[in-house]
């Protein structure tokens, strides 16, 4: 029995504490995070507000739970999504390497990752109009490619592979092999990458939230958080700290979860242990 | 070689100079950018904030403090049945691109303002006006229908100023007025310039050029501001960042009055919002002095009606719709609308962003469900304003005794009561100021009985500005940026 990573273990712990404190506020919070109480607005961190309050009263460590489940909730549906979508395509196109589908979907794919990330977010959610949902598509589809190169590029390496061709020379079809054999094999690979897309998830989140273009008010959410301290910032500072923290805290923990899991899962670097 | 020493010294002192001589050019901040640049064809305030007194003039102008002084007239008569007015037209007076000015362009203005087709925004203006004629080129006559107390304070408006018939199609995208400054450019999202104008028929204003920016965001405002590219916000968008302010010796801040009724309309051609017992309810579920307080950081006055409180003929109103969120919620159920859902679109400024949230909150409180959708100035005067495509808004009618807009036919937000147009047509043909009092308390008991729309605050005018410039309007009698008595004092 191998010990985990310290990164590892790191990582999952920075993760854990924010995805607590997100479970924790679907049942409860210190605060409601839609009340106001603007005669106790811009109090700096107290016993009674252990974060401070923002600039209509409402309770910034309410706020910050809530908005833990808002950025996990969107990056792990967003993620999800470019997983779904992303890897069939991938193995489909593995499957017909060098042929015409395969030249589709990678061109297709190309294609996409040709836009920069945040301008087909803001296009999606121009045209639908700002909301939760409309930023987990935006994400989702630019994470379909990634999931969609990796998976490709998995699949590609094992299908020359000994097993692989004893699994067609008796007759399984392509898509089966796929699914049985590729899949399952190129397993650690996609759960290394999706942790790292994950945390883009949460920066893409704050980013379109940070725009306006995120969730919408009254659903708090850590990027407008810090898009309304921001003229704040020289008389109420933990408004802008506070949330700013919180991001940076969770994209570093899934950081160096992604890179612990990439160390304790990767087969190369496991044997060369 | 003494000749190149001196040469080097002369260029010294030329790089030098500016920075020892007065400035002659102002950067002016604005928060939203006019939709076109002509103010005989659009309601926005902005367009009246660049263009005011600096483009265009009218026949009376108004001062800093909302006196009405001569403007392209420098006197009038008043016949004794109080109908005809005679205006003495100024002297060598000519429009930016050369053409001659004369009680011709008067009659033009007036006429074009005035007719059918009309596509200004502010027609009850010249509803009295019976006709306009020339008697010679300084001289033009205009009679009245009806004796109208308010005719030199009306034509003081932006929307009453005076074009050139060679050039009123272009502008909206280039003005051309008789103002102290002509246009520059306007460079779409970003800025809009003017000079002076050379053949400026008063006093030459001391700028020599002066842009207008258009910043919406709050906080590139204040980075703005601080870092000296905009020396003069005159309606700051950040009311938190005013202390500050007040404590940098580099700036002044400027509070005043506007004319700005800041209310959350109401779209009544929505069903639910037809109804007055909802109105009423959403009336008492608002919490004034907390949206003043949140969104405002305390700057405003709480109105019970569409009044401004500084106004001689003011009613306090707003004990007519105390919070009173158990009176709302009795009201909603007697109305069988509970569970209501309403989309408030807000526009761009800060009291409309930030009280929207807190109105929602209020409401919420209530029952009310809202959905926010913020939308882009030039959105919401296409959706809201002329599309009528909306439940609740928040805004501020920034124009000056403007009550009779809730008596005017397919307003946006779609009032229509004929007591209120009685009460309007009868304040029209009064001229006894007594009596004029009686009836503008009668309007806004009315519309504030009727719970028409929520009436929240009188807009502050917070106005943040390099400490060395003088000269800025403190009050805002009407939306303008008037430019031609600002200096730079050091």
């Amino acid at each position: 029995m191998r010990r985990a990573p310290l990164t590892l273990l790191a990582g999952a712990a920075l993760t854990g504490v924010f995805a607590l404190a997100a479970l924790v506020s679907l049942l409860w919070t210190p605060f409601d995070v839609t009340a106001m109480n603007i005669g106790a607005r811009l109090q700096a961190p107290n016993a009674q507000h252990w974060f401070g309050t923002d600039h209509f009263g409402r309770d910034v460590l309410s706020m910050i739970m809530v908005g833990a489940r808002i950025s996990i909730a969107v990056a792990v549906v967003a993620v999800g999504m470019g997983m779904v979508l992303g890897v069939p395509l991938g193995l489909l196109a593995a499957a017909n390497r060098g042929g015409l589908l395969d030249e589709v979907i990678m061109r297709g794919n190309d294609l996409i990752f040709a836009f920069p990330a945040l301008v087909i977010a803001i296009l999606i959610t121009a045209v639908f109009g700002p909301s939760a949902v409309n930023a987990i598509i935006a994400i989702g589809i630019f994470n379909t490619p990634v999931f969609a190169r990796v998976a490709r590029g998995g699949a590609l390496s094992l299908w020359t592979l000994d097993y692989i061709r004893a699994a067609e020379v008796s007759g399984k079809g392509k898509l089966r092999i796929s699914a049985e054999h590729i899949l399952p094999n190129i397993a650690n690979l996609l759960i290394v990458q999706g942790t790292i897309q994950f945390s883009l998830g949460i920066l893409a989140e704050a980013a379109l939230s940070y725009v306006g273009l995120g969730a919408q008010p009254p659903m708090p959410s850590w990027g407008r958080m810090l898009a309304e301290a921001q003229t704040m910032i020289s008389f109420a500072p933990h408004l802008a700290i506070l949330p700013g923290l919180a991001i940076v805290l969770t994209v570093l923990g899934l950081n160096l979860m992604g890179d612990g899991l990439r160390d304790s899962l990767d087969p190369k670097l496991r044997r060369a242990r | 070689m003494l000749g190149r020493l001196k040469m080097g010294l002369a260029i010294l002192a030329l790089v030098a100079s500016p920075a020892l001589a007065q400035r002659t050019d102002i950067s002016v901040g604005m928060v939203l950018e006019p939709p076109n640049l002509d103010p005989t064809s659009g309601a926005a305030a902005a367009i009246r904030e660049v263009t005011y007194s600096n483009i265009f003039e009218g026949l009376t102008r108004f001062g800093p403090d909302g006196s009405i002084l001569p403007g392209l007239a420098h006197a009038w008569d008043l016949s004794d049945d109080g109908l005809t007015y005679t205006f003495h037209l100024r002297e060598g007076v000519q429009f930016h691109d050369g053409a001659p000015f004369s009680a011709e362009d008067v009659v033009f203005s007036l006429d074009r303002a005035r007719a059918e087709d009309s596509t200004n925004a502010q027609k009850q203006l010249f509803a009295a006006i019976e006709t306009v004629t020339a008697i010679d080129p300084l001289t033009v006559q205009v009679t009245l229908s009806q004796p109208q107390g308010a005719f030199l304070f009306n034509m003081a408006w932006g929307d009453a100023v005076i074009m050139s018939p060679a050039s009123v199609a272009s502008n909206a995208t280039n003005p051309v007025g008789t103002g102290a400054f002509r246009f520059v450019r306007w460079v779409q999202g970003d800025r809009l310039e003017l000079e002076r104008n050379p053949y400026y028929w008063g006093e030459a204003p001391a700028l020599e050029r002066a842009t207008f920016r258009f910043i919406s965001d709050p906080s590139a405002a204040f980075a703005a501001m601080m870092a000296g590219d905009v020396d003069a916000f005159p309606n700051f968008p950040a009311p938190e960042s005013l202390a500050q302010f007040q404590a940098d010796p580099r700036f002044n801040v400027i509070v005043g009055s506007t004319e700005g009724e800041t209310i959350l309309s109401m779209n009544h051609q929505n069903p639910a919002l037809a109804d007055i017992r909802v109105r009423q309810a959403i009336s008492h579920a608002i919490n004034r002095q907390d949206i003043i307080d949140g969104a405002m950081f305390g700057y405003g006055t709480p109105i019970g009606s569409h009044f401004a409180p500084h106004h001689p003929d003011y009613l306090d109103l707003t004990a007519n719709s105390p919070h009173d969120p158990d009176a709302a919620r009795a009201l909603l159920a007697e109305a069988g609308q509970e569970g209501l859902t309403l989309r408030l679109m807000l526009p761009p400024p800060t009291y409309a962003r930030r009280g929207g949230e807190i109105v929602a909150a209020q409401l919420r409180e209530v029952g009310i469900a809202t959905e926010i959708t913020n939308l882009e100035w030039a959105q919401w005067l296409e959706q809201v304003f002329r599309g009528h495509d909306f439940d609740l808004t928040i805004i501020s009618h920034t124009e000056p005794m403007d009550i009779g807009i809730y008596a005017r036919d397919n307003y946006y937000f779609q009032y229509d009561s004929a007591d209120m147009k009685a009460i309007m047509a009868e304040l029209e043909v009064t001229s006894d100021p007594d009596a004029r009092t009686a009836l503008l308390q009668a309007a806004q008991r009315h519309i504030a009985d009727d719970f028409v729309v929520a009436f929240l605050f009188q807009l502050a005018k917070t106005g943040v500005a390099n400490a060395d410039i003088e000269g800025l309007w403190e009050n805002a009698p009407v939306p303008a940026n008037d430019l031609t008595g600002v200096r730079w004092a050091r």
